[in-house]
């Protein structure tokens, strides 16, 4: 390929680095990116929490500036969590609209020039793991023990390995979904900036608008969605 | 016939080449959902957010199995499990 346009010979990096490693228990850990990029996001979203409620204090009747975003966005929230949750959406509320933000924050956090946490599959697992938890325990609070088991059993009991593989597939699957749209994103944008860093000067934008702002969007979206979906369906007694 | 690691390393891209195949079926089934999609929104205009939010719902979970293709690739491709 030589001195084209395509360099073959280009460091295309998409990968998680250490920062530094450390010994616990005789374990050899790694501080890591994501780590780094997780702080960070943290960090807006604690500093974006702490002036909301300053300003939420001093609150005025007729909103202007910064109570109107705060506003707009609880609203936002409130509405989606509502519509399609009913009368189980007061009760997690809170847990939703923060997974909402956190992932949407990770999510187009690539464009700040931060790698997405949310590409790492063990922030988008631990994810998974919370809603999991959600709806085994919503199913055992609401259709008791007997429900659970007859759950298990349906239609005959000759089913339960299959309904058992059914209930570790959500997990997998919500945070396989997520991780791997956004690894997607990551990827392309790898590939462009490293291979065609000569001619990458202003049209990559537009890529990112798509692989970050769409897809992100999306699917921190999908990802509150599903989780919305499968806790109203546990928490249904019929 | 000797199988040394450059010879796996391209029959791991040719076996990540045929893993992103599966996007074809990812691509047929969310084309579909958003033409009926669409159709249904031309009967009954007024329910336009519900028949986006429900298509965008059905979209991502039909895409599911394209990512997994798409995950296979970049396994053989990046972490090379093959290779000894």
């Amino acid at each position: 390929m030589g001195e084209g346009i395509l360099l073959s010979g280009a460091d295309v990096d998409f990968m998680i680095h250490g920062v530094f490693s450390y010994e616990l228990f005789g374990q050899k850990l790694w501080i890591t990116t994501s780590h780094v990029c997780l702080l960070i996001v943290m960090l807006v979203i604690i500093g974006f929490s702490v002036a909301a409620k300053r300003m939420i204090k001093r609150a005025e009747e007729v909103p202007s500036g910064f109570q109107n975003v705060v506003e707009l966005a609880v609203e936002m929230l409130d509405k989606m969590i509502s519509g399609s949750m009913g009368k189980f959406a007061p009760r997690f509320r809170n847990y939703i609209g923060t997974i909402f933000i956190f992932i949407l924050l990770s999510n187009i956090s690539g464009l700040f020039g931060l790698r997405p946490p949310t590409a790492d599959y063990g922030v988008t697992f631990a994810l998974g793991i919370l809603t999991f938890l959600l709806i085994n325990y919503n199913e055992l609070k609401h259709q008791k023990v007997s429900g659970f088991v007859k759950g298990l059993c349906d239609p005959w009991p000759i089913w339960l390995p299959i309904n058992i593989i059914g209930k570790i597939a959500v997990p997998l699957s919500l945070s396989l979904r997520l991780f791997a749209n956004i690894l997607s994103g990551v990827v392309m944008m790898a590939l462009i900036y490293g291979l065609l860093s000569k001619v990458a000067i202003i049209w990559p934008a537009a890529l990112h608008v798509y692989f970050d702002l769409f897809s992100g969007s999306i699917q921190t979206y999908v990802f509150c969605m599903l989780t919305m979906t499968y806790i109203t369906s546990a928490c249904e007694t019929d | 016939m000797e199988f040394n690691n450059e010879f796996i390393l391209g029959c791991s891209a040719i076996g990540a080449g045929i893993a992103v195949i599966s996007g074809i079926g990812t691509g047929i089934g969310q084309g579909n959902a958003a033409g009926m999609a669409a159709q249904a929104v031309s009967r009954n205009p007024s329910l336009k957010s519900d028949i986006t939010s429900t298509m965008l719902l059905g979209q991502a979970v039909a895409e599911t199995t394209g990512l997994y293709g798409l995950l296979v690739a970049m396994l053989l491709m990046f972490v090379q499990p093959l290779v000894p």
